[in-house]
């Protein structure tokens, strides 16, 4: 039986679509965790308690929320743009979801027909890198779609900032990648995330590049639109932003958008900055020892406790940080980041030409 | 005689509100962000305030004014002459008092209230009644003002202060 079931999952269309739907799996049940845990640390830092009436500690909330908005009145405003409105959720939600099928969760050393190497990954792309970054910035489509659509004021007031903030630190972001690229010499993200376990301990990007990573932090939490960033939906000035129309299910989608991204660009900081399922110290010696299956699992664990720090990470600077003035945001990012970004990458330079620093 | 107008300004100059250049530290904003990082996180280790209401009461002050009681004397009588005087002090209205004649054994009274109303929707809880009362007939419990479903329930009748 057993024998029978691998020998299935070595057919490498089979084996397609399992990744495919555990990827899925693994993004559609990490987002009402994550909003679950957003409700309880946001409790936390302003000293309250949180949700804890549905389900032990509250875990069953996000399901009862769904439930609710379900059942809530589907509601179109009058003049919207039908397909686009119907289609902005979508769009906000499937990059997350695209992106995070070419994250390297983990590796099977043993199980060559999982991927090369063993590495556990929905899809194993020697530009993996170049493509997230390109899949990964539709998701503003979403919100811009959204708040065209709605044929009302505060929604396109969120679009066009939504839009505007992506075009501004997308470019960080993209230098930000140029030099971690030069550093690592590759863009596959599964050898990003292996070059970074070695013997001695800060082998990681995040202690090689810290400049390269406060860049790509700054820029994820403005891509994520995640406060200090979160002008596109701010709820003070502009009652929700790009999704003020929105009822029900499409308002869901967009939170789970939302959610999803925030998973994705979690693991993305996670693999390239903090060494992806790998541990500082060189691991494979002593989980080479176990059979695939064990050894898939330790690594899935150990990024994945990664993306939860992250995650954590995130939401303390929300609720520690006060939103920034939109010409604020503008000027941060054109005339502090993007040289700062170039800079980066001229340092990078330097020290791979003259300093010797990352010669490998 | 001349006044020195610069002598009468007696405000002193007002301090800027706020510097007009901060410092660098503060305009490379990753030590301040820190520091309130470290703020939240503090306050994160800390234990919730909130309780949980209505299984979990909160704990009032000594002088907290809550629901109204009616206090007796000795002999559990009533000690409320129906004077009116907290009626009349009532800045909200809310007291609703009828009078009749005392029973002849009650000593030291001629009436005493044959309907005594608090609506507890109106009350302010400010406690001028209480103030207001010659004969310390009424006073305040540390008991918080409930919830009922209807208007009618919040009109507490003499029973009930008297019970409370």
């Amino acid at each position: 039986m057993i024998s029978m079931v691998l020998t299935l999952l070595r057919n490498p269309l089979v084996l397609a679509v399992i990744k495919m739907f555990v990827a899925i799996g693994v993004v559609m049940s990490a987002v009402p965790m994550l909003v679950w845990l957003e409700r309880k640390l946001s409790a936390r830092f302003q000293r309250r308690i949180g949700p804890n009436r549905v389900g032990p500690m509250g875990l069953l909330q996000s399901i009862a929320d769904a439930i609710k908005l379900m059942w809530k009145e589907d509601f179109f405003p009058r003049n919207t743009d039908r397909l686009i409105f119907l289609a902005a959720p979508i769009m906000a939600f499937l990059p997350g979801i695209i992106s995070f099928s070419l994250i390297p969760v983990g590796q099977a050393e043993g199980a060559e027909w999982l991927g090369p190497n063993g590495v556990m990954a929905v899809s194993y792309l020697e530009m993996g890198l170049l493509v997230m970054m390109a899949v990964s910035s539709l998701a503003s489509y979403g919100l811009a779609f959204g708040g065209w659509a709605s044929n009302s004021q505060y929604p396109l007031l969120g679009g066009i900032r939504s839009s505007a903030q992506l075009i501004s630190y997308e470019i960080v972001m993209g230098m930000a990648v140029i030099a971690l690229a030069m550093k690592s010499g590759t863009l596959n993200l599964s050898e990003i995330a292996t070059q970074q376990q070695g013997w001695y301990l800060p082998h990681w990007n995040l202690f090689l590049q810290p400049l390269t990573f406060l860049l790509f932090l700054i820029a994820a939490f403005a891509e994520t639109n995640r406060a200090p960033f979160d002008l596109p939906e701010a709820e003070q000035e502009l009652v929700g932003g790009y999704h003020t129309e929105y009822t029900g299910m499409r308002y869901a989608w967009f939170m789970l958008g939302e959610y999803a991204g925030l998973w994705t660009m979690c693991s993305v900081i996670a693999t390239l900055f903090l060494g992806g399922w790998t541990l500082p110290a060189a691991w494979m010696g002593w989980v080479g020892h176990f059979p695939w299956f064990v050894a898939a699992l330790i690594s899935f664990g150990i990024f994945i406790a990664k993306v939860v720090a992250l995650v954590f990470f995130f939401m303390w600077v929300r609720w520690t940080l006060p939103r920034f003035r939109w010409d604020q945001l503008m000027k941060l990012g054109w005339t502090i980041l993007i040289p700062l970004a170039l800079a980066n990458i001229l340092i990078t330079a330097l020290l791979m030409e003259y300093g010797g620093l990352y010669v490998r | 005689m001349s006044v020195d107008m610069k002598k009468m300004d007696v405000h002193p100059p007002r301090p800027e509100m706020r510097p007009s250049r901060l410092s660098w530290i503060t305009r490379i904003y990753i030590p301040m962000i820190l520091k309130g990082m470290l703020i939240s996180l503090r306050e994160f280790m800390r234990k919730p305030v909130t309780i949980q209401y209505p299984e979990q009461k909160p704990k009032v002050s000594e002088r907290f004014r809550g629901e109204h009681r009616l206090t007796k004397d000795a002999e559990g009588h009533m000690k409320c002459v129906a004077c009116y005087m907290c009626a009349t002090a009532c800045p909200a209205h809310c007291i609703n008092i009828e009078a009749q004649a005392a029973p002849p054994e009650w000593d030291g009274r001629d009436k005493i209230p044959s309907v005594f109303e608090i609506d507890m929707l109106k009350c302010i809880y400010c406690g001028y009644c209480v103030e207001a009362c010659p004969k310390e007939a009424i006073e305040m419990t540390n008991k918080v003002p409930k919830v009922y479903q209807t208007r009618q329930e919040f009109i507490y009748g003499l029973n009930k202060l008297l019970n409370n």
